[in-house]
């Protein structure tokens, strides 16, 4: 077996700029929050990426790290708009692909599966169409045969393209040496579609442990994405801060309050900044705790 | 038993909410913001119960609990399987819209132009594969020109004109099918499929949402106002559903 653990900084170097990066997670939830930080401290930019978005997305946009982002959303739930994302939108520092959710999903199977596209309803008639104009439609090739339904003669349906990425990051609960990942909470999201379409899969987890050892740490039905789809697992102890990671911890509330108010004024994000991003996981660590004691 | 005057806005808004899901049958109601939760709640435990609802995160749930309480779940939803759900048409979804038009286009990803927005919102979210697969209803708690406009900067939901445009495809599940604002319930049920003022809320004449809207509504000549609620309804919504009074924080008066 070989042994696939490995660094945030070995991660940042396989990263160039110009590069299709997916990031796993939901909103603010299960997000690989350690990993975005270490692409926010290094030299990469001009990178497209791929998310159902949430704080990752707005990290990356007041960092200037993200050239283009192709979502449905990007939302912190409890809160529901990311202001650097909205900032960065507003102020056109960053282009948008804006996809129905379910096409995103799409995307990320077809590269998975190596199709060019999958056929789907999802965004005929709507705007989606008309703010991306090199999406194109289907007509079915079963008009008729037996493979033909009569409701549906006729019909044009989008063609979600594969949305092939370079490099997939995920954060799961536990990993194992090997690359096998472990989802504990209610929802693996879209994870494992993000390692399918992936050219290199980095997965970031809790705890790292001997090949053979998850189903000590939970379910064998929670090892779902396994390590026929990992390149390289990184640990990383609450590498999903400030996001939630169920059930190892709920969303830091305070500290994402902390995040949207940092967007205020430029001296609050710099200080922001400084504090949060300009420091390894150690020193960010620290600073939570610090700020969590005050 | 509480005197048929001092039901509140929110209550009625609720009931109306709830009227979204009459006849529903055995599908999951996706509500969103407060009212449209309580709606479908208090839908399940009256005249729709085979309704199914989430407990938000990733799972089916038993029955109707309170707002807020914790509930008890029956099945796995994670966010992938939803599709499954929402591709096969057996989910009727409340969504809030931004903006919503005549022709019943929905809102919720940018005001202004969407290249470089005046106001960037959420996002389209699953609106537009919501609107061409099952039926989509939509919850506006602040009626006013600026959500009730003539056209939405964003087709995110998709509305009867635009679907129609799109052939097929779009029309076969597609079904807008009410619109509830804190001043009244709209439908589509025209010749032309547009905006037809449905009922107005008691304590609302049909001049004040008139005014209220940006477009040129369909009302019908005799309008009815929106049924309050029952007396077993209204134990519902205030001594079960909703005992903190959370609908009041939506929808005031």
């Amino acid at each position: 077996m070989a042994d696939k653990r490995s660094t945030l900084d070995e991660l940042v170097a396989e990263l160039r700029p110009g590069m299709t990066v997916g990031i796993g997670g939901w909103g603010s939830r299960r997000k690989p929050m350690a990993a975005v930080r270490a692409i926010c401290r290094s030299g990469v930019d001009d990178l497209t990426v791929v998310a159902y978005g949430g704080p990752d997305v707005g990290l990356l946009c007041a960092t200037g790290k993200a050239r283009r982002v192709v979502t449905g959303f990007v939302t912190l739930d409890s809160i529901p708009l990311d202001p650097h994302w909205r900032a960065a939108r507003q102020e056109g520092r960053v282009e948008l692909t804006e996809f129905d959710e379910g096409m995103l999903y799409l995307g990320l199977q077809a590269a998975a599966w190596r199709v060019p596209f999958l056929p789907t309803r999802a965004g005929l008639g709507s705007d989606v169409l008309t703010v991306n104009p090199r999406l194109r439609t289907v007509r079915s090739p079963y008009e008729d045969g037996p493979f033909a339904d009569p409701l549906d003669h006729g019909a044009e349906l989008v063609a979600v393209p594969a949305l092939r990425l370079d490099l997939a990051i995920v954060h799961a609960n536990r990993a194992d040496a090997a690359g096998n990942a472990q989802f504990l909470g209610p929802d693996r999201y879209f994870d494992e579609l993000y390692l399918g379409a992936a050219a290199r899969r980095f997965v970031t987890a809790e705890k790292v442990v001997e090949e053979g050892a998850l189903p000590a740490e939970g379910p064998l039905a929670a090892v779902t994405a396994h390590r026929l789809l990992v390149d390289a697992v990184v640990e990383t102890p609450g590498g999903a801060h400030f996001t939630s990671c169920e059930p190892d911890y709920g969303r830091d509330e305070a500290f994402q309050r902390a995040y949207v108010d940092a967007a205020k004024d430029p001296q609050a994000w710099e200080r922001f900044r400084a504090r949060h991003l300009e420091v390894d996981e150690a020193g960010y660590r620290a600073a939570v705790r610090e700020g969590a004691a005050r | 038993m509480t005197p048929e005057g001092d039901v509140t806005r929110a209550e009625i808004c609720a009931v109306a909410c709830a009227e979204v899901w009459r006849d529903a049958g055995e599908v999951l109601a996706s509500p969103f913001g407060t009212i449209p939760s309580l709606g479908a709640r208090l839908a399940l435990r009256t005249f729709s119960p085979d309704l199914v609802l989430t407990d938000g995160e990733a799972a089916l749930i038993v029955g109707a609990p309170p707002l807020g309480a914790e509930p008890v779940r029956e099945a796995a939803m994670p966010f992938r399987t939803v599709f499954d759900l929402l591709w096969s048409g057996r989910r009727h979804v409340m969504m809030m819209a931004s903006q919503i038009d005549r022709q019943g286009n929905q809102n919720l990803s940018v005001i202004g132009d969407w290249a470089r927005p005046k106001t960037q919102l959420v996002g389209v979210r699953g609106a537009p594969g919501n609107s061409v697969n099952h039926p989509t209803s939509y919850w506006v708690p602040d009626h006013s020109p600026r959500s009730f406009v003539e056209q939405v900067d964003m087709v995110a939901g998709v509305g009867y004109r635009r679907a129609a445009g799109a052939g097929p495809g779009a029309t076969r599940f597609h079904h807008v099918h009410r619109v509830v604002s804190n001043l009244g319930v709209f439908d589509f049920e025209t010749p032309e499929r547009v905006m037809r003022l449905r009922s107005v809320h008691p304590g609302v004449t049909v001049g004040e949402v008139r005014a209220a809207t940006g477009f040129e509504l369909v009302v019908p000549d005799d309008v009815p106002e929106s049924r309050g609620p029952t007396a077993d309804e209204l134990e519902l919504l205030r001594n079960v559903l909703d005992p903190a009074a959370t609908r009041d924080r939506e929808v005031k008066g």
